[in-house]
């Protein structure tokens, strides 16, 4: 059973380096399942989808990416992917709402579009979430497009949110008017329904831990709904409570470990100093399970359903993003 | 599971290690003026700033240090918790050597301010200041924060050549998407400051520019629509205010730049042993070879520390293996889980190596330095000097 069945748009926010694309990748294909068809959206530039996925790099359109991570009940559902990127937008939204065509391409040349992409306050957060409110917003599309069930969108990171998601409030002190000014309030409707959640990633290092805490409150104060909190990058348990206690006070007994590791026929390694660095890895882990432990306790104080997934060593690859969509799943998140 | 097998057939890696880089002969040769770190967001770029602050300041230099967003108590620690934009001295490094650091935050808007301040009459700055579009542009502009890290730079240098109370200035470069921004947004904000756009707005009717006013009447129509006229007005009694500064822009800009490309500066390009951190590097690195901007080398924070510490007496594979064996006699024994901990920490090793010899096959001529990972945050003065021992590789 999901945490989230009424929501359409899942925003993933979350401090730079903690996984937010990797867990929005894993979020769509764990959300797309019985059939169900998720859009996967990136708007800062990066063609991280394409990367992670291994496929060309995205065009300006929305691209069928992968199949979902298969459940017992029905069919796998479908991921596409959207990357958008403002200035595609600027000219697409001026051609369908005015008709622009030769003036888009002046304005191209005249450096507006440059200036309306880059510059101008909002604009272009206006262009890139519009972009992505067309494909979430209720009652179907203009145009015919595909419709979503789910809406993923790769977002960005937690000191840029409010603002990034806030664009009428930005707005407001300088469009009054404006086709503009009048799409950021119908995104707003939106952004702040129970429709939308955002998530935030982190990983159990104090910053993080405090940039969630702070995004939490600032996406509070601006009305809009916090989500989950996707803890990433979790350390292997491989040591249980008691071992892990030995481990941190040095505890554990050098002769054991000798006698296991010669029984396994390692002498030539243990002579080599193994059971010293097996100790040391102990300890060392211990440390940085206890500030993990630390963290993980600071979270719960939060008041977050909050999701775990582990570190993997090996890097991320394809089939790195199902088995972490797996874990989402499991955990109730989609 | 023997360790000295021989080696057979072509090595699978990129084979010549890159150079070390050597932090302490880069801090310590008194011709180094100004140090930029960059690279993308989330790789530790504020506190290896802070750390080679310190260390440069405990080992005899007269430093600055810049910082965009540091982590709140490491800027307490540093006494820098307040944005006034001033340097202001770091309570509590060892002066012994005669060196002494002070560390500042920047506030982009102030800086901003300062610079329309020095620039036009009060009346006119007061004009400027007071206007809606300034104001937005000033404070929440994408760039401005890049252009505004250039011009305080360049101002704490100038300052520090003419009165000598500096030797070594340290950059920390904003949380940008890409760590190019900072190299990009500059020039973007001062060529639409000074742009065609800019000067069609403001006189539209005036000499060569006439014939293209059938196109302008278009233009300023749509950006009207898209943002409503009231902006629109804003924008032009602003770039009206705006007008005598924009060469001044322009030029304090070009200034900053060839300062970047001065001898005495090095960019020292910071990662995480990820592919997108690396990647990033990657570019970064070959933009400042077109660009003629002193690459110092690469610092590649966060690696895992070897197992033990020290040399890896089992692979990755063969302590899986070893896991298995000993967890067949014994599956409650500790060693079990010591030796999977010990495959794991072996596994991210292997891959973070493979990464970084990738860049250096690339790269060859780049001088990297791997930092390993602290197991907690730094956030005091004790914390930057572990970092800087690390970054010198000690």
């Amino acid at each position: 059973m999901s945490d989230w069945p009424d929501v359409r748009l899942h925003v993933v926010t979350g401090k730079g380096g903690t996984g937010k694309s990797t867990v929005a990748a894993a979020l769509a294909l764990a959300l797309a399942h019985g059939g169900r068809d998720v859009l996967l959206c990136e708007v800062e530039g990066r063609q991280g989808i394409a990367r992670m996925f291994d496929v060309e790099p995205l065009p300006y359109e929305e691209r069928r990416l992968a199949t979902g991570l298969p459940g017992r009940r029905g069919r796998a559902g479908t991921v596409h992917a959207l990357h958008v990127d403002p200035e595609s937008a600027l000219l697409e939204y001026l051609a369908l709402y005015y008709h622009l065509g030769r003036a888009g391409r002046l304005l191209d040349r005249f450096g507006v579009v440059d200036f309306a992409t880059t510059l101008a306050p909002g604009v272009r957060d206006v262009l890139l979430t519009g972009k992505v409110f067309e494909a979430a917003k209720p009652g179907g599309r203009r145009g015919g497009g595909r419709a979503y069930d789910a809406v993923v969108l790769d977002a960005p990171p937690t000191g840029r949110i409010v603002q990034f998601l806030g664009v009428s409030s930005e707005l407001a002190g300088l469009a009054k008017v404006g086709p503009v000014k009048h799409q950021s309030d119908l995104m707003m409707g939106l952004f702040r329904s129970e429709a939308t959640a955002v998530h935030l990633t982190t990983v159990l290092e104090e910053m993080p831990v405090q940039e969630t805490a702070d995004g939490i409150t600032e996406l509070r104060a601006a009305g809009l709904p916090v989500g989950g909190v996707v803890v990433d990058m979790v350390r292997p348990r491989d040591l249980d409570d008691e071992h892990l206690a030995a481990a941190g006070a040095g505890a554990l007994d050098p002769g054991g470990v000798e006698h296991d590791l010669r029984a396994a026929g390692l002498d030539d390694e243990v002579a080599d100093g193994l059971v010293d660095v097996l100790l040391a890895d102990g300890r060392d882990h211990a440390v940085r399970r206890r500030l993990e432990d630390a963290q993980r306790e600071r979270l719960a104080t939060l008041g977050r359903p909050t999701y775990e997934l582990p570190r993997l060593a090996g890097g991320v690859d394809l089939g790195a993003l199902y088995e972490l969509a797996g874990l989402l799943r499991e955990q109730g998140m989609s | 599971m023997s360790r000295h097998r021989p080696r057979v057939g072509p090595r699978s890696s990129g084979g010549e290690q890159s150079p070390h880089l050597d932090v302490d002969a880069l801090l310590a040769d008194p011709t180094t003026r100004i140090v930029v770190c960059c690279g993308s967001g989330g790789v530790g770029k504020t506190t290896t700033s802070a750390a080679l602050a310190l260390r440069a300041a405990e080992q005899g230099r007269k430093v600055v240090v810049l910082t965009i967003d540091p982590a709140r108590r490491l800027a307490q620690s540093m006494g820098i918790e307040e944005l006034d934009n001033t340097p202001r001295p770091v309570v509590g490094i060892d002066a012994a050597a005669g060196g002494t650091l002070d560390a500042m935050m920047l506030d982009m808007k102030r800086t901003f301010d300062e610079v329309v301040e020095s620039q036009a009459s009060p009346d006119k700055a007061a004009q400027i200041l007071a206007n809606p579009f300034y104001v937005a542009l000033s404070s929440s502009f994408a760039g401005t924060q890049e252009y505004m890290a250039m011009e305080k730079l360049g101002q704490v240098h100038r300052d520090a050549e003419a009165d000598g109370t500096y030797d070594l200035v340290v950059v920390d470069t904003p949380p940008s998407r890409s760590a190019l921004d900072f190299l990009d947004a500059p020039e973007r904000l001062s060529s639409f400051l000074d742009g065609r756009f800019i000067r069609l707005l403001l006189a539209p009717a005036r000499g060569p520019a006439r014939f293209m006013t059938a196109g302008l009447g278009l233009v300023t129509g749509a950006v009207t629509k898209l943002i409503g006229a009231q902006v629109l007005r804003d924008m032009q009694t602003f770039v009206a205010a705006f007008d005598t500064l924009f060469g001044g822009f322009r030029a304090r800009a070009e200034r900053t730049f060839a300062l970047l490309q001065a001898d005495g500066t090095a960019f020292l390009v910071v990662a995480s042993p990820e592919p997108d951190a690396l990647r990033e590097a990657a570019y970064f690195t070959e933009r400042l070879a077109d660009d003629a901007m002193p690459l110092a080398g690469l610092v590649v924070n966060r690696c895992s520390a070897r197992p033990g510490g020290g040399a890896a007496v089992l692979s990755a594979d063969e302590a899986v293996a070893a896991a298995t064996r000993v967890g067949k006699r014994d599956p409650r024994s500790v060693t079990t889980g010591l030796l999977r901990l010990h495959a794991d920490r072996a596994r991210a090793v292997e891959r973070e190596e493979r990464l970084v010899e990738r860049f250096g096959a690339a790269h060859p001529d780049v001088p990297v330095v791997a930092v390993a990972a602290l197991a907690g945050d730094v956030h005091d003065l004790d914390g930057l000097r572990a970092v800087g021992r690390l970054l010198a590789g000690g």
